[in-house]
């Protein structure tokens, strides 16, 4: 059969407005059944015929199911768009999960924030414990050596006196002979003032013959107040002048603070 | 859900399918009635009608009388017809001629806006008479091609290829 003839013979068009016989009907709906473009056409028809009926519709009614639901003898609540409100409904409790979805994750966002927050902070208060602690341990290693150095049975102990400028004060040294080493114990000294510093001096007795050994450089932060010395010379006594910083080539006698006799 | 299965639950007297049903054709039954009977109102109660009766007699569908649609129109046209006929509605219209459903339009035209004219006049547009005139009688008046070849005077087989014209056009003219 062509099927594109009998398409365009407009057979169709008096099929879908109910114009033909019984038997000319059954025909087209079994072409139909067996052509997709028959039954493609047919659909094309019939929605063009929709389009002509439906432009010329006085309107309906807002509620006109719902009279014809009623004069139809239903009493029970009107099926209405129970898929669509359904659907509505659907929709909107899937936007308020959403959006409380989102406010749960970004509440849960802030927590965690806050969280890290906290554990930064904790962590820094750790670090900076486990620092002074290390501090601790280093200084308790360096006074421990410190400790042993002085305790030394090579160490020789000179007890330097307060002099004519500085009666009250007074400090010592640890001299160890064997390593060339001497520990001032400054304890006993004033803070120098601000331009000054102490000077260490080796002396020679007969004729006096001194020898710097060294400053007490950064008195103020020297929390032990003990310095070590270089002291190669074969002294015969200690004295500490107060010299303008950096150091004098001769001491000051003047200023002579402390001074000690090294022990036969 | 198509059509076929919709109708099926129609038929099993299902409200919810008969509700969809309702939606999707209710406005076509109503232009089809007022354009016979050119009342508003009188047309939106008889629409009512049609689909009482559709509800009623549901079972009397079956695919091998046709398409759905054009069993509702059926029922649509003959309700109308019968209103025609009716000793009130002679009354009450007394002097309107019957005429096509385009000079019933195109008189409304400006008063009656829930009428789309202006969409069914693009549909219409550079349609010949004749063609609006066939469109009217199978369309809209339900006559069998035999019946609208005798109304018009014109052999069996021209209304045939005449209908083809005019509906291409009208397919034509609903895309624009």
């Amino acid at each position: 059969m062509d099927v594109a003839k009998y398409i365009s013979s407009g057979v169709l068009e008096l099929y879908v407005a109910g114009a033909l016989t019984a038997e000319e009907n059954l025909e087209v709906q079994e072409y139909a059944k067996k052509y997709p473009e028959i039954r493609q056409e047919i659909a094309e028809i019939e929605l063009a015929i929709l389009k002509v009926t439906e432009a010329a519709s006085p309107g309906l009614h807002k509620n006109s199911f719902q009279f014809l639901y009623k004069r139809l003898g239903f009493t029970a609540p009107l099926p209405s768009n129970t898929k669509k409100i359904w659907a509505t409904y659907l929709g909107w409790a899937a936007s308020i999960v959403f959006a409380v979805g989102m406010l749960w994750m970004f509440l849960q966002n802030q927590k965690l924030k806050t969280a890290i927050e906290v554990t930064q902070q904790k962590r820094q208060t750790l670090e900076e414990q486990l620092y002074k602690a290390e501090q601790i341990i280093t200084d308790n290693a360096a006074k421990e050596t410190l400790f042993n150095q002085l305790r030394n049975k090579d160490v020789n102990v000179i007890a330097l006196g307060g002099q004519k400028v500085a009666p009250a004060s007074y400090a010592k040294a640890y001299w160890n002979k064997t390593q060339a080493k001497v520990f001032i114990d400054a304890k006993g000294l004033p803070e120098p003032p601000a331009g000054f510093t102490y000077q260490v001096w080796s002396l020679q007795l007969d004729p006096l013959v001194p020898t710097s050994i060294g400053l007490l450089k950064d008195f103020k932060n020297n929390g032990t107040a003990v310095f070590e010395l270089d002291n190669p010379n074969e002294s015969q006594a200690f004295g500490i002048t107060l010299e303008p910083e950096g150091g004098s080539e001769a001491p000051n006698l003047e200023q002579l603070y402390t001074l000690g006799a090294v022990g036969p | 859900m198509n059509l076929e299965q919709l109708i099926e639950k129609f038929q099993q007297k299902d409200s919810q399918a008969f509700k969809e049903l309702y939606d999707m054709y209710a406005n076509n039954i109503c232009g089809v009635i007022y354009v016979i009977i050119k009342d508003k109102e009188r047309s939106q109660e008889l629409c009512q009608d049609v689909f009482m009766k559709v509800w009623d007699k549901s079972s009397s569908y079956n695919t091998s009388k046709g398409r759905f649609f054009t069993w509702l129109l059926n029922i649509a046209r003959n309700t109308a017809i019968d209103e025609l006929r009716s000793k009130s509605h002679k009354n009450h219209k007394k002097n309107q001629p019957l005429d096509s459903f385009v000079g019933k339009l195109e008189q409304d035209n400006g008063l009656e806006n829930q009428v789309n004219t202006i969409g069914l006049q693009s549909m219409l547009k550079g349609l010949k008479e004749k063609c609006v005139l066939l469109i009217d009688l199978l369309y809209f008046k339900g006559y069998t091609q035999k019946e609208a070849a005798e109304e018009l005077q014109t052999p069996i087989g021209t209304i045939k290829t005449r209908i083809r014209t005019c509906m291409t056009q009208i397919r034509q003219n609903s895309k624009l």
